[in-house]
């Protein structure tokens, strides 16, 4: 029973953070130590920025609606 | 044994559904709790989830659970992550939910709340969910790409070019009723201006905490920004009551109108990190958690309805908006039922965060049935007013004056029982100097939630600041839609005038950016500009025009759907797209028809353009107008307004003969011909963990 209200308390703060356009910064180290070990992985302050870059920055995507 | 006890739990479901909406449609005549359109609402969608959309999902669209995903295909970490379908679930919501689901059915509760209601409960099952889900499906088979590149790869080049300059115009229509919604919601009352205008300041301290003090603690710095927000609802009396300050803040719908436009130019341009980022966090998660506050006030405070279910302005004379309820009601109430802006949401990142294809269906078709719950709730918290009060709020002063005695007077006219009292008494209650013609939406659903609300914690000392909390909730989103969407706009333009003129693609460049900025404010600041002055309130001429400009993209989306669905030989379901897309054609195409040549000049803007010329003709000066001059300018505007929605016709009819040019060239080929991409066998892993 804890363990599932840990989960879904874990659930809720990934939706949250997904929400404004930030993924899971471990999912992502564990994606580039698996995949990509050679390649320098970004820290978390770096990842957070080109985050904030791709959702807002923009190319004309629009990432919200009315 | 147990797949009997299913059949019987849904059988009662049903039977519980069928009883409430026999509550409510017998009921007539007497007000009702609205814990009976919960009910309702909540039926209907349970069995249009299980049943429906199962259906779609296994017959239709036949979602295959070992085919690979995008996420998994491309997986970076970074834009393409595998996600667990409820996180998803959350992130697609909070991407499609915004003003629109929430203005729209206030707007219709002028015909009674019935017609909204059944609209919304139809129109989501078998319409706007159904394209949510398919336009998601059919990205995701595609490496999660947007909807214009979808358009161009199975319609052709052309029309892929048509949709995405409609995309551009209906940003600008957009953005101007967004920011006409805050206009109407701000004039005149110092509380509610203090309180937005402290979120820029709020905003940009988050942003240099968020940046260099603790950089990427989000959650931190929200619950800061939240804090001082609050605080600032708080300060907005004080204002209020000091009349130095309340004059500084006291503004009129024109002062107002040249901040905003200077406001969405500067925002706009400011590094991203500043402003616009902190600001989203904030207005993401204010909205979400209003949204959950107010479905747990409405399910336990259960308000009665005061408006009727029908009211006489089913006729099209209705103060708030004209037209008759076909076709105007299928424009008015867009999102909430169908709306075309989410394919462009359903094409964007959530294909590319899906872990598993059979997931579509609870993120597509699941997230569009709680959108529309939003609507219902907007519904429910407009016609829980007094139906007096509902209309002197919504109807423009050229219709009902200035006065509480003459809008009164106008309104028992009506039928419907109103003093002078109750609507001073109204403005009083949520701390306003007055509420009449406070057209938009925004503040008939801040009086209906700061009731409910009210009722929930606070009682009625309250309530003038549940109100401006829920104007400071509505404004603070559509001023992030505004700075985003600026900067979309911004792209498309030089997107679409770098095929003319090629130095201004260059998107580093800060001479295009300045020049592409101040073109997309001044095109949606035209608009606005013009809203704001007109005597019948703007929202009568440019919700419409959104309306419209909406359901054309959602007809385009839904053509695109019905041609995918006969490019992979499902001939046989494509009716499951084929009556959306038409009732959705034959709306927009008649209302837009409507709009233009409808000889009634309150509907027709040709009309509208003829009875300024005679004037002219005669020396006549009409208001708003106060020179020949402005005579010439009104009319010009109603040529504007026409032309514009000529062009949404001219894309939605265009892209139809598109359409059926690839529905006959699929049908006479022998084999499927729909561009997937190449099917890849899913990772073990991901197969497994589905549940």
């Amino acid at each position: 029973m804890l363990n599932r209200i840990i989960r879904a308390g874990r659930y809720v703060n990934q939706s949250l953070r997904l929400m404004v356009g930030v993924p899971e910064y471990s999912a992502y180290v564990t994606h580039m130590a698996n995949v990509h070990p050679d390649q320098p992985v970004m820290s978390y302050e770096k990842f957070f920025r080109e985050r904030q870059e791709a959702r807002y920055g923009g190319n004309g995507k629009i990432s919200r609606c009315c | 044994m147990s797949s009997v006890i299913a059949k019987l739990g849904w059988l009662a479901f049903a039977m519980l559904g069928a009883f409430a909406f026999a509550f409510i449609a017998l009921n007539r005549g007497e007000s009702i709790g609205a814990i009976w359109i919960v009910v309702a609402t909540v039926c209907v969608f349970a069995i249009a989830y299980r049943f429906y959309s199962q259906f779609i999902a296994s017959r239709v669209l036949r979602l295959d659970p070992t085919r690979m995903t995008p996420a998994y295909k491309f997986n970076d970490g970074l834009d393409y992550v595998p996600t667990h379908k409820y996180v998803l679930f959350g992130h697609h919501f909070a991407a499609i939910a915004g003003a629109g689901p929430l203005v729209g059915p206030i707007l219709a509760a002028q015909m009674g709340y019935m017609p909204g209601m059944l609209w919304l409960l139809t129109g989501v099952v078998f319409a706007g969910a159904v394209q949510d889900f398919t336009v998601l499906f059919i990205s995701t088979r595609r490496d999660g790409r947007s909807l214009g590149d979808l358009i161009k790869s199975e319609l052709g080049r052309i029309p892929g070019t048509i949709a995405l300059f409609g995309t551009f115009f209906i940003m600008l229509v957009l953005l101007a009723v967004l920011a006409l919604i805050v206009v109407k919601a701000l004039a005149e009352s110092p509380w509610g201006t203090f309180t937005v205008a402290a979120t820029i300041p709020i905003a940009l301290l988050m942003g240099v905490y968020a940046r260099y003090v603790r950089p990427g603690a989000i959650g931190e710095v929200s619950l800061i920004g939240f804090i001082l927000l609050m605080m600032s609802i708080v300060g907005g009396q004080y204002v209020q009551e000091i009349p130095s300050l309340a004059a500084l803040f006291t503004l009129t719908g024109e002062q107002l109108t040249w901040l905003l436009i200077a406001y969405g130019f500067v925002a706009s341009v400011l590094p991203i990190w500043l402003l616009l980022a902190p600001r989203d966090y904030l207005s993401t998660f204010l909205k979400i958690g209003t949204i959950v506050g107010l479905a747990i006030g409405v399910i336990f405070v259960s308000p009665q309805l005061k408006m009727p279910a029908f009211t006489q302005f089913v006729d099209g004379s209705g103060p708030v908006w004209s037209g008759s309820l076909f076709p105007f009601l299928f424009i008015t109430i867009a999102c909430g039922a169908v709306s075309g802006f989410h394919s462009l949401i359903s094409s964007g990142t959530t294909p590319k965060m899906i872990r598993n294809e059979t997931d579509a269906r609870f993120i597509g078709y699941g997230a569009m049935l709680m959108e529309s719950f939003v609507a219902i709730m907007a519904l429910v918290a407009a016609s829980t007013l007094e139906p007096g009060v509902y209309f002197a709020m919504n109807s423009p002063a050229a219709i009902i004056g200035t006065t509480a005695e003459s809008a009164a007077q106008t309104i028992s006219q009506w039928g419907f029982y109103i003093t002078p009292e109750m609507i001073t008494q109204t403005a009083k209650d949520v701390g306003e100097h007055t509420i009449i013609s406070r057209t938009g939406g925004a503040p008939t659903l801040a009086v209906g939630m700061a009731h409910i609300l009210s009722e929930f914690a606070g009682g009625k000392a309250m309530m003038a600041f549940w109100y401006h909390f829920a104007i400071l909730f509505e404004a603070l989103f559509i001023l992030t839609a505004v700075d985003a969407g600026t900067r979309a706009g911004r792209f498309m333009l030089q997107d679409l005038l770098g095929a003319f003129i090629p130095s201004m693609k260059r998107t580093d460049s800060l001479v295009a950016n300045l020049i592409a900025t101040a073109l997309c404010v001044a095109g949606w600041g035209y608009f606005l500009y013009q809203g704001v002055v007109d005597p019948l309130g703007g929202i009568n001429t440019l919700w419409p025009l959104f309306g419209i400009s909406n359901q054309m993209l959602a007809g385009v989306a839904l053509i695109l759907c019905t041609s995918v669905l006969f490019k992979m030989k499902r001939d046989r379901f494509a009716w499951v797209t084929i009556i959306p897309t038409s009732w959705v054609l034959v709306c927009t195409l008649t209302a837009a028809w409507q709009k233009i040549f409808d000889a009634n000049p309150r509907i027709g803007f040709l009309a509208h353009a003829n009875k300024y010329k005679e004037a002219v003709a005669n020396g006549q000066v009409l208001a708003p107008a106060k020179s020949i001059e402005q005579m010439q300018q009104v009319i010009f505007n109603d040529y504007v307004n026409a032309s514009l929605a000529a062009l949404f016709m001219l894309v939605l009819i265009s892209m139809l003969g598109f359409g059926i040019r690839t529905v006959l060239q699929a049908r006479a080929l022998g084999r499927p011909s729909a561009r997937e991409a190449p099917f890849e066998l899913l990772p073990a892993e991901a197969i497994i963990s589905k549940t």
